[in-house]
């Protein structure tokens, strides 16, 4: 084999020729998201952060089920600082009132100020970004200024600013909460959009719709907002968590929730008073939260990877 | 021995040779397999090669082929899920198949080089260029001062290289980068060069120059040379020995004319059928058998033969180049280009990066607004085209790019794809549509079924024979082709380029072919235009420019075809 | 570069002065006046609201006001609050402890968060990668608020090792606790970070060139891949300084820090609009001027982008 003239022939039934590009039939057609899917169902931290926030979310529409005792139903102070008895597992906050119920009864102001905030980002954020990266130009530098001057003011401290507004003291409720974070936090989703709307406006298949006929705001609905969602759903489900952070904060520093509305911030605000005797009373309602962000940034995370350009098969 | 091997590098394992002389790299019997998701899989099987001091030895194989991965093997740079799984890659007689670390860093670098690929990504973006050939040198224990880096990037061919040395990857050309990533392969004078692909990102005319000056700096070493290459023609001008590799394994090996000359597995025979750079008129000769040989330049209906469905006219664009605070200079992609296109022809427009020929192809498709000059298409000025004509105008001029994983939305199935245009033109309803796509995948020559698939399941000739179909969905008169088979395995370019062949004599089609690569200019075009910066330098019918260019851009295009100057066999040429 | 420095000055300028505006004008100039809101329910007569109004040039029009407070941001001239203390001095007195205790988290975080995002990068998969990379998750997902009463009771009450509360006399040693919870979510940020640009870097083709050079693993490791994927890292730190300071607001009330954010959210429970706008100013400033530092940062650390236009 090692004569300078030899020359080698493989014997053809060891490496059979196959017709020049057959197409692979041996799987069933498989789409993007079906792909992301497939992956996603096989990872233990998207199934244990999915059941998680399912489980959350059932909490939070149907907390009735969960505690037959209202947040602040039965609040003795005869029970202030009390230990877990039947019925009240968690024991009793200092005011005397059930733990077990105000925990569950939080859930509620906490996923809804996330998902309500989160969808006034995608609405303002993804507009705003998709517009300034497709379009470019005039409308791309006002629109990235305008998103720079939000993005310098860093959440807590916005909100501090605006909610101090009378306007907004007068007039506390979720809504106000939602608005807060969506006004401080939509530049970031602006900026994410327009990131991954220029790394698609070029690409042929775009220049081939627009060859096609298709005109220039269809092949941005059309070809290129679907294929930058990867990218902005991923920042969306993170956010989710981010702004849970945020109501609670902001109802810690009490100029978040009014009093009235159950709130995990107020009760961990409430119970610093009683840190140093009974620490359990803050921890419960600080678990709850931490539980609830954390399965939203696993998900996050599994989503992350499932969707990552990377990883996809070719 | 494996462990003998390695705590006693200096082992030789001597053995009864033919030919007297002791081969430099010997593989035997090679087999790699990578851990995926899925499994093992064996990328390599049986694969073997011997070369000799002073030798060079091209793999030859289309992508997925293995012969990458053998190449990296030898230098011990697997990725990290790829191991070796049997057999021997012997060094001088050395087994390095599964030698230390430290032995392979040893070796590295002056015992074995390696020329990497992609200019582009394989120098460090944040060093000098005189600092990556530097710490090369001092790597190898080789003296490394300002003059010897000097001397080693001057003697790749970089001019002025006292002060290249001081400059950043970025601001470097395509070519020169390659110029320096063969100094820093060579600069330690290995034994052994492996050369992956070395010039395939580079134009044809800066891949001919890169090459020579390689095989003249490899002959002055004596290295031995180790190329990895797709393009059976370059390797068959290059290199003393072919190795054909296919799905892993080697299916062919020998003495590179004999190899091309009297190809003997079915698929080398394949291989040099399809061979671009080798191949002669070969699909329109076959075009010709039906049609008598004379009709060629004029299409069969005599009474149009000055119908000209494209008339391009002194064509200008000019693109204002930012310089900072409003100052800007004017930069002609394309200056005053003037051809024409007549109907059921091929016209092909070939240039090398930046010439102007894919501003050219958007200006046609009326994607950018030329600066001056005109467009006439069926006699009509384009430029006067209002939007319902151009929207009409849309169906009869349809385009098909160069990338084949991005022309197709990956979020559309295949049927989506095909059926866009016919929704976008309220052409038929749900059920003629759906006829329709399924013709247009019998036309391209795909299964039916292929419909309810996804761009991402399908091979880049797959995707590209989904797009002939969409931009035949319209039913066009004229279909523009940037750079369409660029980017595929030979094999598989030549199956599209048959397919478009038949097309245009069974639909009367007339193709605009923009392309930097001759060899597919001689297989389909008529007619040619070379551009060089912005410029029509030449213009005829196929035939004359290939066989009698006039200006030297033009003979320094042709001259740089890979086995241009090769002795063709008898059967092809 | 000359250019490229001035280029991004210009762009400094409209962010400042729009984002002051926009809180300049949220203070003064939207319905509710902040005089009265500073009186609540008591009323003082008309006499002493007009006084007041005229010193802080309430009765001018709002472009007027606002062009006053600049001039006087820029010449630190920026009046009394409510309560007759000139703002200008409390800030002097705020503003070092505060930036002290941001240098302090920022160092904590990048000294651990690049250390362990480089030892999981360089070992994908391991099962030390494994372990911080769920760890990291869960810092993320405690908020500060709950994590600083939990290091308050651990670390402070229970086991000693720091003062629960700092007060009065902040300096390094007292400020490590609160450091240590201000910067434990960018810690994890910077480790994934870190991690991230670490793995995405051993792929890249120039790495394997420079292993085919024949160079030792641990010159690879520093000059290419290390190199390589800490610019992204110090870029988000860099930025991350700003951050930290305007959001020290919980920490520093847990810990009872005399900083900013105490001084900020004190001003805001008792609405006196000149002090918030001044601090909020300066934060502004602040997070600009570091953004910029990190952005000519990043056009040296990475020579493309020194030569781009």
């Amino acid at each position: 084999m090692t004569n300078k003239n030899s020359h080698f022939v493989a014997p053809i039934e060891e490496t059979p020729l196959l017709a020049t590009d057959t197409l692979k039939t041996d799987q069933a057609p498989l789409s993007l998201w079906a792909d992301a899917w497939r992956k996603l169902r096989r990872r233990p931290l998207f199934i244990i952060s999915a059941l998680l926030i399912l489980a959350l979310v059932v909490v939070a529409l149907f907390p009735g089920l969960f505690s037959s005792v209202a947040p602040n139903e039965g609040c003795e102070l005869a029970n202030s600082e009390g230990g877990p008895t039947a019925g009240h597992p968690f024991g009793f906050t200092f005011q005397g009132c059930d733990i077990y119920s105000r925990v569950i009864h939080g859930t509620q102001a906490s996923l809804s100020v996330g998902v309500l905030a989160v969808l006034c980002v995608l609405i303002v954020g993804v507009t705003f970004g998709a517009l300034a990266g497709f379009y470019g130009g005039w409308l791309d530098i006002v629109l990235a200024r305008l998103g720079d001057i939000f993005f310098a003011l860093p959440l807590i401290l916005g909100a501090l600013v605006i909610t101090q507004l009378p306007v907004f003291r007068q007039n506390k409720s979720v809504w106000t909460v939602v608005l807060v974070i969506a006004v401080l936090a939509w530049p970031q989703m602006a900026r994410i959009t327009r990131g991954a709307v220029i790394e698609v406006r070029n690409a042929d298949f775009v220049t081939a719709a627009r060859a096609l006929g298709v005109s220039k705001f269809s092949a941005l609905v059309r070809h290129v907002l679907p294929n930058a969602l990867a990218p902005v759903i991923v920042l969306a489900t993170l956010e989710l968590g981010v702004f849970i952070v945020a109501e609670a904060t902001l109802s810690f520093l009490g100029i978040g929730l009014p009093e009235g509305i159950m709130s995990w911030g107020h009760d961990i605000a409430a119970a610093q008073s009683s840190i140093r005797t009974k620490p359990e009373i803050l921890l419960y309602p600080a678990a709850a939260l931490s539980i609830t962000v954390l399965s939203f940034i696993m998900l996050g995370d599994a989503v992350r990877d499932a969707l990552d350009p990377k990883s996809r098969q070719r | 021995m494996k462990e003998k091997a390695m705590t006693t590098p200096e082992i030789r394992i001597d053995e009864a040779d033919t030919t007297g002389v002791r081969p430099l790299l010997e593989i035997r019997d090679l087999a790699i397999t990578f851990k995926t998701g899925s499994g093992e899989v064996q990328a390599v099987r049986n694969a073997h090669l011997t070369i000799l001091p002073g030798e060079t030895v091209a793999i030859v194989g289309e992508s997925g082929s293995g012969k990458s991965t053998t190449a990296l093997a030898a230098i011990g740079l697997l990725p990290t899920n790829g191991k070796v799984s049997a057999g021997q890659i012997l060094l001088d007689g050395e087994d390095i198949a599964h030698a230390s670390e430290r032995r392979m860093i040893e070796l590295r670098g002056n015992t074995i080089g390696m020329v990497p690929q992609d200019p582009m990504s394989n120098l460090n973006p944040v060093w000098k260029i005189g600092y990556q050939v530097r710490e090369t040198l001092r790597a190898n224990g080789k003296p490394s001062g300002p003059a010897d880096v000097a001397k080693v990037l001057s003697e790749a061919g970089l001019p002025d290289a006292h002060r290249r040395a001081n400059q950043y990857p970025h601001e470097f050309s395509g070519g020169m980068r390659q110029r320096a990533l063969i100094a820093i392969g060579l600069s330690c004078q290995p034994r052994l060069l492996i050369a992956d692909e070395p010039t395939s990102a580079l134009d044809v005319t800066v891949q001919r120059q890169i090459l020579d000056h390689l095989e003249t700096m490899t002959s002055e070493l004596g290295t031995s040379v180790l190329l990895i290459t797709h393009d059976l023609g370059l390797a068959a001008e290059r290199a003393d020995k072919v190795v054909v590799m296919y799905r892993g394994q080697v299916v062919e090996a020998g003495p590179s004319l004999e190899l091309l000359q009297d190809p003997q597995h079915p698929y080398t025979k394949r291989l040099v059928e399809s061979a671009p750079s080798l191949a002669s008129r070969r699909i329109q000769a076959a075009k010709e058998q039906g049609v008598e040989a004379a009709d060629l330049l004029a299409p069969a209906t005599e009474v149009q033969a000055n119908d000209h469905i494209l008339q391009i006219q002194d064509l200008r664009k000019v693109y204002k180049l930012r310089q900072g605070l409003g100052k800007s200079t004017d930069f002609a992609a394309v200056d005053g280009v003037s051809f024409n296109v007549k109907r059921g022809t091929t016209t092909a427009i070939v240039g090398e990066s930046g010439s102007g020929k894919s501003t050219v192809a958007k200006m046609v498709l009326q994607l950018e607004k030329p600066t001056d000059g005109k467009i006439l298409f069926d006699g009509v000025d384009t430029s006067l085209l209002r939007s319902a004509d151009l929207f009409k105008f849309r169906r009869r001029v349809q385009p098909i790019f160069q990338d084949p994983y991005g022309s197709l939305d990956p979020m559309y199935n295949i049927y989506r794809t095909i059926e866009e245009p016919l929704r976008v033109h309220k052409i038929g309803n749900t059920a003629s549509r759906e006829k329709k796509v399924r013709e247009l995948l019998d036309q391209v020559a795909l299964p039916q079924s292929t419909m309810q698939r996804y761009p991402n399941e399908l091979s880049g000739g797959q995707r590209q024979r989904i797009a002939i179909a969409r931009a035949l969905a319209l039913d066009p008169e004229v279909i523009i082709c940037d750079e369409a088979v660029s980017a595929l395995d030979v094999l598989v370019q030549a199956q599209v380029l048959n397919l478009l062949a038949d097309l245009q004599s069974n639909l009367g089609l007339t193709y605009l072919f923009i392309t930097h690569d001759l060899a597919v200019v001689r297989q389909i075009a008529d007619h040619v235009c070379v551009m060089e910066q912005g410029q029509l330098v030449e213009t005829g019918s196929t035939d004359d420019v290939f066989d009698s260019p006039q200006q030297d851009y033009t003979k320094a295009l042709l001259n740089a075809i890979p086995g241009a100057r090769l002795m063709l066999p008898p059967e092809v040429a | 570069m000359v250019r490229y420095i001035l280029r991004r000055l210009l762009q400094v300028i409209p962010v400042f002065l729009g984002t002051t505006l926009l809180v300049y004008y949220m203070v003064f100039a939207l319905p509710g006046d902040p005089i009265s809101a500073l009186f609540g329910d008591r009323q003082p007569p008309q006499s002493v609201i007009d006084t007041l109004r005229s010193q802080y040039h309430l009765d001018q029009p709002f472009w007027v006001q606002y062009g006053i407070f600049l001039q006087n941001l820029f010449t630190f001239n920026l009046g009394n609050d409510f309560t007759g203390q000139p703002i200008a001095a409390t800030l002097a007195r705020v503003f070092p402890v505060t930036a002290m205790l941001a240098v302090e988290a920022l160092i904590i975080q990048a000294v651990f968060g690049v250390a362990f995002g480089v030892f999981a990068g360089l070992r994908r998969g391991s099962w030390f990668d494994s372990t911080v990379l769920v760890a990291s998750l869960v810092v993320i997902a405690v908020p500060t608020f709950v994590l600083g009463f939990v290091f308050q009771l651990v670390f402070g009450v229970q086991l000693g090792w720091a003062k629960p509360t700092v007060g009065a006399n902040a300096d390094w040693g007292n400020l490590l606790l609160p450091a240590v919870v201000l910067g434990l979510v960018s810690f994890a940020y910077v480790l994934r970070l870190t991690r991230a640009s670490v793995s995405e870097s051993m792929n890249a083709d120039y790495v394997r060139t420079a292993t085919a050079k024949g160079l030792s693993r641990p010159r690879v490791v520093l000059a290419h891949i290390l190199r390589n994927s800490l610019i992204p890292v110090v870029t988000y730190l860099g930025a991350n300084l700003g951050g930290l300071m305007g959001g020290a607001i919980v920490t520093e009330g847990i810990f009872n820090v005399p900083g900013v954010g105490n001084k900020l959210y004190q001003a805001v429970l008792r609405s006196e609009g000149p002090t918030i706008v001044s601090i909020v100013s300066v934060l502004v400033l602040v997070f600009v001027v570091a953004n910029l530092i990190v952005d000519l940062l990043y056009a040296w650390l990475d020579p493309r982008i020194r030569y781009d236009q």
